[in-house]
């Protein structure tokens, strides 16, 4: 299989028009003879049916949450990047182009990348004329603040909710056009198959989670902004219900899917507690500013904090990173936390934690200050833990909250399905290897506000489509699928909840495929996965039916595509031998113990072709070019 | 700890629903409400027994999907917190709590603990939106916004729709929704052109869902887990009656407010239809 990227040739900074002008147009009287789907109402999903809504064209939009408001998006804290230089300090389209490159360890698309950086500008401007109330300088104007290590401040944001107020914007523009008629909106319907006619996308198979009916729904394009898969490691920063089902299922029936292994660890999580922990709670990475991280010298070292004198404690990255100290990137700062926990230093009753202590910056500053900075978070941390990090160090741990990797996109966001178009963090995109801080809020809008209202245009124009209808024999084929497929997980009747799985599964992929990651680790997780879900197919057990309100079920079907996904991922990680951004491969390390990276051998996106159940998926590649930015290593010592 | 669940279980919207206790024996003072049910959830599985269904997502009390009385009150003791995030170190060893479902007739059963919101998506469809499509936005700095103003535009924009302020009003009002995106639209300068009809749209929406008026009580904010304050019902009172003046010569529609749950090709409705 050859992938045709459809990437532009010439100077970069043209591109984007170039594209732009060289599309075919939808004459706007025909506009609303199409018709087209999206799944999932996030900033990606949720911006694209509006966008679309507003064009003319008759948009079907679907959510399992209850209310396209709910869509993970909203989490997002910190702000979102654009390059508008309000703040004087040398930021450019091209600095931030320069910046996102690197900062995903030179495995993303430049021509991408630029894109993303021309349109953050005209994101910020929409947005704020839909009323997003962000912070003002008392004049008036954007205020910005410095974001993740960069060196510039182009990060707007409103308050500690910026992915609220996002969203919110974006699902009042759909609710705009639901009224207006261009939309139709389907909350608690869940995507369970798409359906290719003759090569093309043409449509999805739904159940709706209140009634249990499976639907299917025809159109002329089908476009996915269903989010990241971080839920396979099953404690993650994602919402309980964030899942990989849609994209999934479109890469069973063709679409590629790129780069799984590439996924994100937050540094500055609350540690897990206790066995019954559902998930995990992101604390900003700005506390690492004041805050400094230690464990104990000594393993197993149960004393209280406050007992052990200085000389018995570790601050482990001052001592490894002089120069940036607790402010190393997140991928340095997770890895060193689990290297001084895989050593039996850890602490809490887990043994999986790491002391951020506070207690220099409140003598140096006084308390006053540190409530300034942090009182909304120190309030949050001990609302959850119930400790006062004023008196005792906070704990905190690394956890899952990214997944760079998706569904394979060319230029266009077309996957290799025609007509089946992916956004958001759904496709493997812009942020290569790794993903800088305040860009996913930024991809997100991109994709769905500027850039695939566009690109369907051109699908639409130049394509001409067969009429079809529910009678066609893919469309009962794939909802035959969907049936068969309810019918046997509710068939099982086991012994085994689906969370209890789902739990072991994640694990098994915390364990070798998350932080660090070994050949022999790799090939163990893929044994483990492969017999458990050999039991899972046996021994789980949903209760219930099908045809009613039915949460189990819901998940059962989510939990069998983790599964899958899982183990692609370690086939990907095993494949890459190479540590880059978020992938560290033990094997591939400097002297010093920093990732090596193989420009010769692995400057390309790995993309993956489903070969059957059960069968090794085929890798395709997509040779990566760098014209502008020139790879080189990065160092924080 | 130990703590007895008392909850309300109801397979459907026809069924009569009643109360059933359930005790838990290991409770662990770390975990939140939700993580208990999901505790109880796992054991009921095993047991053969249909598990509690309710409402969550996020669990970081942003997403505004899980809320239910606890006790009596909305999402529970702890002020400006929802149940994802309220941990059981708040409830004393041995208490019984009894959870019950958000109650409003603008908020039908679907089952046991998860009630049907969409009411709320059309009090925003109805006009709670700046209509500004995509491309035609100016420069983000050519209107100047007062620091004050986008302080206050956010204080009210902060509501996650969670539907707590409906359920703790003895009338079933959803003034503090409605008044929450009234405000915060009708602070800001781009969204002073639609004010008036804005605030009709709505309000008028929101009585075709029948929800109950406002009669000023408050439980709403003091349930609020965002602090929404009650001055925004102030806010859209007085757009409200500016509104009805000024539009008095626009018709304005409602949408119908549906309850099915029909979909697909099978659309017995057209949810997009004004009446």
């Amino acid at each position: 299989m050859q992938l045709n990227a459809r990437i532009p040739s010439g100077p970069i900074e043209q591109l984007w028009d170039e594209t732009r002008f060289n599309m075919k147009l939808v004459n706007p009287a025909n506009k609303r003879r199409h018709s087209l789907i999206v799944v999932g109402s996030g900033l990606a999903g949720g911006s694209a049916a509006a966008s679309l809504g507003e064009l003319g064209y008759n948009v079907k939009c679907f959510c399992f949450q209850d209310s396209p408001r709910r869509a993970h998006s909203i989490a997002a804290q910190g702000g979102i990047n654009a390059a508008k230089n309000y703040q004087n300090d040398g930021d450019s389209v091209y600095r931030l182009f320069y910046d996102t490159v690197k900062g995903g360890d030179f495995r993303a698309r430049e021509a991408n990348v630029y894109r993303l950086a021309q349109i953050s500008v005209h994101i910020i401007d929409q947005c704020v004329a839909q009323g997003v109330p962000f912070a003002r300088e008392y004049g008036g104007t954007l205020t910005n603040r410095s974001f993740g290590g960069a060196q510039v401040s182009r990060t707007f944001y409103a308050r500690g909710q910026t992915g609220q107020q996002l969203l919110l914007g974006a699902y009042q523009a759909l609710e705009r056009q639901v009224q207006a008629g261009t939309v139709a909106m389907y909350p608690r319907t869940e995507m369970l198959d798409l359906i290719v006619i003759d090569g093309h996308a043409r449509g999805i198979v739904t159940r709706n989670l209140v009634t249990g009916e499976i639907d299917t729904h025809l159109a002329d394009a089908v476009i996915l902004g269903t989010g990241g898969y971080g839920n396979v490691f099953y404690l993650s920063t994602n919402a309980k219900g964030s899942n990989v089902t849609a994209s999934w299922r479109a890469h069973k029936r063709g679409a590629l899917f790129a780069n799984p292994c590439f996924t994100q660890i937050h540094p500055t999580c609350i540690p897990v507690s206790g066995d019954y922990q559902s998930k995990l709670t992101l604390m900003s990475e700005s506390l690492r500013n004041d805050g400094r991280i230690w464990v104990p010298k000594k393993k197993g070292d149960k004393r209280p904090p406050n007992q052990i004198p200085e000389e018995d404690r570790d601050y482990y990255l001052e001592r490894r990173y002089p120069s940036f100290g607790n402010l190393v990137p997140r991928d340095v700062a997770s890895r060193n936390a689990k290297y001084v926990c895989d050593e039996g230093r850890g602490v809490g009753e887990t043994g999986l934690g790491v002391y951020l202590d506070f207690a220099d910056a409140i003598r140096r500053l006084g308390r006053k200050a540190i409530e300034e900075r942090y009182g909304n978070l120190f309030d949050m941390y001990q609302r959850i833990t119930g400790e006062d990090p004023y008196e005792v160090p906070m704990r905190i741990y690394p956890a899952i909250h990214y997944t760079m990797g998706g569904l394979w996109v060319d230029y266009h966001l077309m996957s290799s399905i025609p007509g089946l178009f992916v956004i958001g963090e759904a496709n493997f995109s812009d942020h290569g290897a790794n993903r800088l801080g305040a860009s996913a809020l930024m991809q997100g809008l991109s994709d769905g506000y500027f850039i695939v209202p566009y690109t369907v245009g051109d699908y639409l124009a130049t394509n001409k489509l067969e009429k079809v209808n529910e009678s066609h024999s893919e469309v009962r084929n794939a909802v035959a699928c969907v049936q068969q497929m309810t019918q046997k997980l509710l068939a099982i009747n086991g012994k085994r909840t689906v969370d209890s799985f789902h739990r072991q599964l994640g694990k098994i992929v915390w364990d070798y495929c998350g932080m660090s990651r070994t050949a022999e680790g790799l090939q163990t997780a893929i044994d483990q996965i492969r017999e458990l879900r050999e039991e899972y197919w046996h021994n789980v057990r949903v209760p219930g039916s099908g045809d009613d309100f039915n949460q189990s079920l819901e998940k059962a079907g989510r939990v069998a595509d983790f599964f899958e996904l899982a183990e692609l991922m370690c086939v990907d990680a095993l494949e890459r031998n190479e540590s880059c951004g978020g992938h560290f491969r033990e094997e591939y390390q400097t002297p010093d113990g920093e990732a090596q990276r193989d420009d010769e051998h692995y400057s390309y996106v790995a993309a993956w072709d489903y070969r059957g159940y059960g069968n090794r998926e085929e890798l395709v590649k997509e040779p990566l070019e760098f014209e502008y930015v020139h790879p080189s290593q990065r160092s924080y010592k | 700890m130990r703590v007895r669940l008392k909850v309300w279980r109801q397979q459907s919207p026809s069924a009569k629903g009643k109360f059933v206790t359930y005790p838990i024996d290991n409770a662990n003072a770390d975990m939140s409400m939700l993580e208990c049910l999901d505790v109880l959830n796992e054991q009921l599985i095993e047991r053969g027994e249909d598990p509690i269904a309710f409402e969550h997502d996020c669990r970081e009390g942003i997403c505004g999907s899980c809320g239910f009385m606890i006790n009596g009150v909305a999402h529970g003791p702890l002020q400006a917190t929802t149940v994802c995030q309220l941990t059981m170190r708040h409830f004393k060893d041995g208490e019984e709590l009894v959870l019950e479902p958000w109650r409003a007739r603008a908020f039908p059963m679907i089952k046991d603990l998860v009630v049907d919101r969409r009411s709320f998506d059309r009090i925003i469809a109805s006009g709670g939106y700046i209509s500004v499509s995509t491309g035609s936005a100016p420069d983000g700095n050519a209107i100047l916004v007062p620091k004050e103003s986008a302080d206050r535009a956010m204080d009210a924009a902060a509501c996650i729709g969670c539907g707590a302020c409906v359920a703790a009003c003895p009338n079933a009002s959803a003034a503090l929704f409605t008044g929450a995106k009234i405000a915060h639209l009708g602070i800001l300068p781009q969204g002073k052109p639609e004010q008036d009809i804005r605030a009709l749209r709505m309000v008028t929406q929101m009585n075709a869902e029948g929800f109950g008026g406002c009669t000023n009580i408050g439980e709403c904010t003091a349930v609020c887990p965002k602090e929404i304050p009650l001055e925004v019902i102030a806010a859209m009172n007085r757009d409200y009656l500016r509104g009805s003046w000024r539009e008095r010569d626009n018709l304005v529609t409602t949408i119908r407010p549906f309850t099915e749950w029909s979909t697909g090709s099978k659309l017995k409705i057209d949810p997009n239809a004004g009446i």
